[in-house]
């Protein structure tokens, strides 16, 4: 059945994979009307899919360079579209945008355009440029370039800042979600989660990764639209929601006039829940709610060209070619998601809103919504409250609150679909946290490995060395992240909007003037970077911790537009300043122009 | 040589432009007037809504392929393909 290599025969074993993943399911569906416990199910399905991961993980283990830091150079554009939207869809994406949509409504939806406009900027600006250069890791990139180790070394410092901030959040969702399925407590789930991602990495490198995150796409996917075409068929809104939900959005504000959303406001305060104040599809018409919208797709579009564990997924394509197309299937994987999360959000808030349905809550009488099942259950865990503020025995909007979460986490039970639905969902957030730490941790430790220690500290180390160092300083960053992420500081490092605020402050300029502009040299680069990244985190400090009023609006999630401003204008008159680029720089860079030829590299 | 690969940049330059100039409009223009463009309907759809829930992230998608078609068929032209794609391509 299989002749040759795996890349030849990669179509069947993922075929293979996916078909028995689907049986998988059914086999669970079985087990369930059979009798088997609701946990016990939950518990097979995360540990067979961390256990196939680890499986993979450990067939990709290499002891050769070129395996190691960019998977041989030979991952298909297709299955490394896969890969990439694994890597890019984070815990973040699964479980909290479609509840960020339900409650931010039409302002949360900067983020959906941001994180995939992104792409376009990848295609068009860097990554086939990148794959010419034919780098290991992105400072790797900028020190070639620019030459001399100071830039070398400040690009490693933004990715890790960016990085860091970024892979703790997602450690943080994986011990969560394995602390709900398995039943056990957080701080032994933040460990077991990162014992899987270091199964996964740890031997072999990006080859391994990548390998592992098309698995893990081929389940998050699934597991994220299965549930949703479900409860829409179950509940009459067609058998493709995304199309048809227009008239949900439409009900939604005749009930939000009903309800008076955004003019009962809460009267009391619940820790860590939101009751219902913003109105769905209401755009704004004020000067500063469309600047607000344009500045956070700016941030967000900005970063992702900059976020190194995206833009080194593109060096293990086979050619310039392929990396260029396969940015393409990667936006087309990450848009599959991308755009059932508003449908998601819509019909599960037309649920709850909507008194004339079953499923209705708000209006109804307090003592029945507290009787139902998935409430109480909620309840229990902290993740919903519903307290009568104004004694009238009924609730209104503004006495129902809960976590956002909730609306991915918790639409199987709302919708009363069978309980193999709500494991398929936990093995689904599980793979996106994991699949997105692994890139995350790989990027950190290839940029300590490969740039700071072999490239400055010890440029004679042997290639065993090399990449035992690489393995090394992976289970430290990992086991540190880990360790930050069991504090639960996630009020300081959750934010991930920051990690692309701190990417696109230090990176974005240095990247694409690296490649568009001949004239950009090592001067104006220390100065773009330093500079951009310094003035990103001191305006963060300034309106995040020293008390500042953020100017025109630009709050702690949008510090990336000063610091990217700062960037661009140092870079400019710095190089303009100083001397242009030699000879060989400017031969290099007219190399990387065209995708014919050996990479710059050679490597 | 050195003409044809001149002549290769300025082709590329240009598609990134109008690349970045379809991309410039539907990422912010379209969104600055979502408010407005909520008073039009579209599939059922306040189209200001539409257009940041689906509209946009679809244009994005077509926008990516239809430009790394363009970019091959331009590298093509002058001749700065890779060899051997066709065997380099062949898993797809």
């Amino acid at each position: 059945m299989f002749k040759g290599n795996f890349i030849d025969n990669i179509a069947k074993v993922y075929g293979l994979y996916t078909g028995g993943f689907l049986l998988f399911i059914a086999l669970m569906a079985i087990l369930e009307q059979a009798g088997v416990s609701a946990e016990a199910i939950g518990i097979m399905f995360v540990a067979f899919t961390i256990a196939i991961y680890a499986i993979i993980g450990f067939l990709s283990r290499t002891m050769e360079v070129d395996a190691y830091y960019v998977a041989g150079r030979q991952v298909p554009a297709l299955y490394n579209g896969m890969a990439t939207a694994a890597d890019w869809m984070s815990g973040a994406s699964f479980v909290a945008m479609a509840g960020g949509i339900y409650f931010g409504g039409y302002g949360y939806l900067a983020f959906v355009v941001g994180w995939t406009g992104g792409y376009v900027l990848v295609a068009s600006l860097l990554a086939p440029y990148l794959r010419k250069f034919g780098c290991y890791t992105v400072p790797d990139f900028v020190g070639v370039r620019y030459g001399g180790n100071i830039t070398r070394f400040c690009a490693v410092v933004v990715l890790v800042f960016a990085s860091f901030t970024y892979v703790t959040a997602q450690i943080n969702a994986t011990g969560t979600i394995a602390s709900r399925a398995l039943q056990i407590p957080f701080e032994v789930g933040v460990w077991f989660g990162l014992l899987g991602i270091l199964l996964c990495s740890m031997l072999g490198g990006m080859r391994a990764v990548t390998w592992t995150q098309v698995a893990q796409y081929i389940v998050l996917i699934i597991a994220y639209v299965v549930p949703v075409v479900w409860m829409s068929n179950k509940q009459g809104f067609g058998i493709i929601p995304h199309f048809g939900y227009g008239d949900a959005v439409m009900r939604v504000a005749e009930l939000e006039v009903m309800h008076q959303v955004g003019i009962l406001n809460p009267t009391e305060s619940v820790a860590g829940l939101k009751s219902l104040t913003t109105l769905h599809a209401f755009a704004g018409d004020d000067w500063l709610s469309k600047w607000k919208f344009v500045t956070l797709v700016l941030c967000m579009m900005l970063g992702t060209a900059s976020l190194p564990h995206i833009l080194m997924r593109y060096f293990t394509t086979p050619s310039v070619r392929e990396a260029r197309q396969s940015v393409a299937w990667s936006l087309l994987f990450i848009f599959l998601l991308y755009f059932t999360a508003p449908a998601l959000a819509t019909l599960t808030k037309l649920q709850v809103l909507d008194p004339s349905l079953p499923t209705g809550l708000i209006g109804k009488a307090i003592a029945d919504v507290q009787m139902l099942d998935w409430v109480q259950k909620w309840s229990n865990v902290g993740f919903l409250k519903v307290i009568d503020s104004n004694g009238d025995g009924l609730l209104q909007i503004n006495e129902f609150f809960m976590r956002g979460d909730i609306v991915v986490l918790a639409t199987p039970e709302i919708a009363g679909l069978p309980y193999v639905i709500s494991g398929l969902v936990a093995a689904g957030g599980m793979a996106a946290a994991m699949s997105t730490a692994d890139g995350l941790l790989l990027a950190i430790a290839n940029a300590l490995s490969h740039d700071l220690y072999y490239k400055i500290i010890d440029p004679q180390a042997d290639t065993k060395k090399r990449l035992i160092v690489a393995r090394v300083l992976l289970i430290a960053i990992g086991a540190f992240s880990a360790f930050i992420a069991s504090l639960k500081l996630t009020s300081i490092l959750g934010a991930v909007a920051w990690a692309f605020n701190f990417a696109n402050s230090g990176l974005f300029f240095p990247l694409v003037l690296g490649v568009w502009w001949k004239r950009a040299n090592k001067q104006g680069a220390i100065a773009g970077i330093a500079g951009g990244f310094l003035s990103g985190v001191l305006y963060l400090m300034y309106v995040r911790f020293w008390g500042g009023e953020p100017i025109l609006g630009l709050d702690h999630l949008r510090f990336g537009i000063v610091g990217m401003t700062a960037s661009l204008i140092l870079m400019v008159t710095v190089s303009l300043a100083t001397e242009e680029p030699d000879e060989e720089t400017q031969r290099m860079v007219d190399e990387i122009r065209i995708p014919r030829g050996k990479t710059v590299l050679g490597q | 040589m050195e003409n044809n690969n001149n002549e290769h940049w300025s082709r590329t330059r240009k598609l990134m432009f109008t690349t970045l100039g379809i991309w410039f409009v539907f990422s912010y223009v379209v969104h600055w007037f979502g408010n407005a463009l909520n008073n039009i309907y579209f599939l059922g759809f306040p189209l200001g809504f539409y257009m940041a829930a689906q509209g946009s992230l679809f244009i994005f998608v077509v926008l990516i392929f239809w430009m790394v078609n363009r970019q091959n068929k331009i590298d093509e032209e002058f001749g700065v393909h890779e060899m051997h794609e066709t065997e380099s391509n062949k898993e797809n």
